[in-house]
């Protein structure tokens, strides 16, 4: 039981000026480039959404890994494993809030109420 | 670790640090199921987000530019909230109070924009009571903006107890469970920035 080993272990999971500095450049640098995306719109639609939810997860695992140190620590990686579930969990809340929604969805705006109800009785059997 | 230490203190010294680590994880978890119950907020948003009820659109109320600066703002903070735990880590109390102090002025700087940004709003009539879309954007901003508010009072009280005792090991662990919390709430706000304010305005 010597406190060695432990304190070195302790230190691998730290931040250093330098990961800190290089997590916030790039941050930066991928919140201005998904500005100047959008305000040029250089997509339209659902091009745009893609490109910006790409630019958005880039952002997420650069600060994960920069500033929060996620995968660093040693092992057993519990934080990793947490994280893994919980990442889980709000893709399952958020795609099926999503999915059920849009099939629940009967757009008001572009049915007529004969539309909606022959809609409501054609796909959920009322 | 200095060879002076006798084997009895440095026994000490290793559990304290093992409660710490356990404190740590366990903050972590709870931040983790933060997460959740952000991202059931992002759901409800996404899915009233064109829910307006006649009134105004994300593209009709929002200025980027104006959000840019938040983002920017706040981005800068979590840098900074960095830089202090460093030197916490180094027992620096100066560098502490000049890191932590300016991630508290630009975090005051967000909150107070994000305050006038909700203040016009309502005033324009806008409020959460207008449509379901901005009931569901006033819940997601202000869930975070009150998460933003409990940072700072928590980083006031971190200041004042180091102030009065300094980089102890104790004042350490809090201080490592605050920058978690300032940069997880930074990550929650590029989702914040990239679906209502980019996607809301220009998609």
């Amino acid at each position: 039981m010597s406190a060695r080993p432990v304190i070195s272990h302790h230190e691998e999971s730290h931040g250093s000026f330098k990961s800190y500095t290089a997590g916030f450049v790039l941050s930066i640098t991928l919140t201005l480039l998904a500005y100047a995306f959008a305000s040029h719109q250089v997509a339209r639609g659902w091009g745009l959404i893609y490109l910006l939810a790409v630019l958005a997860v880039i952002q997420l695992f650069i600060q994960l890994v920069f500033f929060l140190h996620l995968g660093r620590e040693s092992k057993p990686r519990w934080n990793l494993t947490v994280f893994s579930f919980a990442l889980m969990v709000v893709v399952i809340v958020v795609f099926g809030t999503l999915w059920i929604m849009k099939n629940l969805s009967y757009d008001h705006h572009t049915l007529s109420p004969q539309q909606a109800s022959q809609y409501l009785v054609k796909d959920e059997g009322y | 670790m200095s060879a002076a230490l006798t084997a009895k203190e440095l026994h000490r010294a290793n559990q304290e640090r093992e409660a710490a680590s356990k404190t740590l994880f366990g903050f972590w978890v709870y931040i983790m199921t933060d997460c959740v119950l952000f991202a059931s907020l992002f759901a409800t948003f996404t899915v009233l987000r064109n829910s307006t009820n006649g009134g105004p659109s994300g593209a009709d109320l929002f200025s980027l530019p104006f959000v840019l600066a938040e983002t920017v703002a706040l981005l800068t903070s979590s840098y900074t909230a960095g830089l202090g735990l460093l030197a916490a880590r180094r027992r620096d109390k100066n560098q502490v109070f000049f890191w932590f102090g300016i991630t508290m002025l630009l975090g005051i700087f967000f909150l107070t924009m994000e305050i006038s940004e909700f203040h016009k709003l309502v005033l324009e009539g806008n409020s959460w009571r207008r449509s379901g879309f901005l009931s569901a954007f006033f819940t997601l901003v202000g869930t975070h903006g009150l998460h933003i508010t409990t940072g700072l009072v928590w980083m006031t009280v971190m200041l004042y107890k180091i102030y009065n005792k300094g980089v102890t090991a104790v004042n350490l662990k809090r201080l490592t469970m605050l920058s978690l919390f300032w940069h997880f709430l930074d990550i929650i706000w590029i989702f914040i920035f990239t679906i209502v304010y980019l996607i809301g305005v220009k998609a």
